[in-house]
């Protein structure tokens, strides 16, 4: 996938400053993402990870600092239709019962925001539940799957704008192994297919193999930015909170992946 | 069909069917938002307007309309915008409203009888004016409602969403408020401002029992909504009963009824979804305690 990347940036972030009330949470955050690329976006809790990506997609807005999406600035950009957002909740639902697709089906409005649905858009929309690996369940109310499969829901509505840029802040949190694998595999055919990924993550987890490049945040400041940390673990990561005691100087030894 | 003949129960029945129709279908939205008492809220504020046209020797159903549209947009703000002070500052909008209305409708002259008409309803005195403004505002909330379900539904659902797809999160937000508030006025002849909330969420609520899709929730909530309007403004010309207390105990009646029959069907969904859970936690490990690098273990 590494030729696929070109130096041509889709998100390009500059000195970034953001303060939730008086508390400065980015205190000058560079961030590129290439065409192309994978990037994961690690630090522990707190460091500004979330409010990073949720700036990038305006939901923050700057104190400082410039953020460009396609190479236009972000305040005039309009075309939201390239860019898939999972953002980070744990449940599809509402309070009121809805199926997978209806769910599905509103990722498909930034295609067409007023106006029919075509026959396209049915299209986009099937291949998006099919993508995630829930074509089966499309006629289901989501209120009636599991926590995996509420993300998988949720990324297939960001799938189905048929997005040049995916931008998911911890798709990974509370997904069951089977899940993660499926979104792994997902991932995997989209980043084949061109597309651009930035994504918070608490850790590198199956999704290693697929990353490009990590960028580490520790109290609003990016403190490493390169490949992602392989050889030393990301127990080493700085900012990684440690906190599960162990019984030796190795890793805690659960036998479940090994 | 005795009851078709008197004109006034004609117009009546008029009123009853738009608002069987237009309550739950903005209804639906609110619920969606877990917002199931704004309703109540807007009808509160609704009542200064009714108060100012009976001292303006306006129409109160148009004054109530314009306060009602004031008051839910500023509820949407304080929504939007309110941080922790937010349910304070509803309180006042809604006791202030209802106390400015009581006020207003005795400084302008109003009786008790005309005060309790409008906070319960009283469709035997809905007139050909009044049905022509229910009318109209009833043609508006069907074609917000209907017409824009899908950008509704998505805002509803996911408002960060909707933002990132570009939808006018922010108008439609403020397009739900007004066409909540039109709703509420809609209702006021013929169920109350004490009562509308409960037809914009209990047919809701008990088409849920049955539904798995939005769209067959919307299309059963405006069924049942009608049924019940209709059968209780029939039931209050052949007895001595209030129409609009009547219609909401048989909302709330289909709503038992539905959740008993649907029990059983719940029950085997959950046996299902406990045995699928049972087989998935061999396979779960907690994200905590999984390998994820080169570690040795």
């Amino acid at each position: 996938m590494s030729s696929l990347v070109s130096d041509e940036p889709v998100i390009s972030v500059r000195g970034a400053t953001a303060a939730l009330g008086s508390r400065p949470v980015l205190r000058g955050v560079d961030l590129t993402v290439c065409r192309g690329e994978v990037v994961a976006l690690l630090g522990a809790n707190g460091s500004g990870k979330s409010t990073a990506v949720r700036s990038v997609i305006g939901q923050v807005p700057l104190t400082g600092g410039t953020i460009e999406l396609f190479g236009t600035p972000q305040k005039r950009f309009r075309d939201w239709a390239r860019v898939g957002y999972v953002p980070q909740r744990t449940t599809a639902a509402s309070g009121v019962p809805a199926t997978v697709r209806e769910v599905v089906a509103s990722g498909r409005l930034s295609r067409r925001r007023f106006g029919l649905t075509t026959k396209a858009d049915r299209a986009a929309i099937a291949r998006a539940m099919e993508l995630v690996g829930l074509d089966d369940r499309a006629g289901d109310s989501v209120g009636a799957l599991s926590g995996g499969q509420h993300q998988r829901v949720l990324i297939a509505r960001a799938l189905a704008s048929e997005p040049e840029l995916l931008i998911m802040d911890e798709p990974m949190a509370g997904v069951d192994l089977a899940s993660q694998e499926i979104l792994a595999g997902t991932l995997r055919e989209q980043v084949a297919g061109g597309t651009s990924v930035l994504l918070v993550l608490h850790e590198l987890g199956p999704l290693e193999p697929l990353i490009d490049r990590a960028v580490v945040l520790r109290d609003g400041c990016v403190v490493h930015d390169g490949p992602p940390p392989r050889a030393v673990g990301q127990h080493a990561l700085p900012g990684h909170d440690h906190v599960h005691p162990h019984a030796a100087d190795e890793p805690l030894r659960t036998g479940l992946l090994t | 069909m005795e009851f078709l003949e008197p004109a006034f129960m004609q117009r009546a029945l008029l009123a009853a069917v738009l608002v069987g129709i237009t309550a739950p279908a903005v209804g639906i939205y609110l619920v969606q938002r877990r917002q199931a008492l704004m309703g109540d809220g807007i009808g509160h504020v609704a009542m200064t307007g009714v108060g100012l046209g009976f001292l303006m020797s306006a129409s109160p159903v148009w004054m109530a309309t314009l306060v009602a549209v004031a008051g839910a947009v500023a509820m949407e703000l304080i929504r939007a915008y309110g941080r922790t002070r937010g349910d304070i500052a509803l309180a006042l909008l809604f006791y202030g409203g209802m106390a400015g209305g009581v006020m207003l409708i005795q400084v302008g002259g109003g009786s008790n009888a005309n005060l309790l008409s409008y906070l319960f309803g009283s469709l035997s005195t809905v007139s050909t004016e009044d049905v022509t403004s229910i009318s109209v505002l009833a043609a508006f909330v069907v074609l917000v409602t209907v017409g824009l379900r899908r950008q509704l539904f998505a805002v509803s659902q996911d408002e960060d969403f909707a933002r990132v797809t570009g939808l006018p999160v922010r108008a439609l937000n403020l397009l739900i408020a007004v066409t909540a508030a039109v709703t509420v006025t809609v209702a006021m002849r013929v169920v109350g401002l004490l009562l509308v909330s409960a037809l914009m969420v209990v047919p809701v609520a008990a088409a849920q029992q049955l539904s798995r899709s939005f769209r067959t929730t919307f299309v059963l909530a405006v069924v049942i909504g009608t049924g019940v309007t209709l059968s209780g403004t029939i039931t209050s010309y052949y007895q001595d009963v209030p129409p609009g207390a009547t219609i909401v105990l048989l909302a709330i009646g289909v709503f038992v009824a539905l959740a008993v029959l649907a029990a059983p069907l719940a029950r085997r969904r959950a046996r299902a979804a406990e045995r699928a859970a049972a087989e998935c936690d061999a396979r779960c490990v907690p994200a905590t305690r999984r390998p994820t690098d080169d570690v040795k273990v």
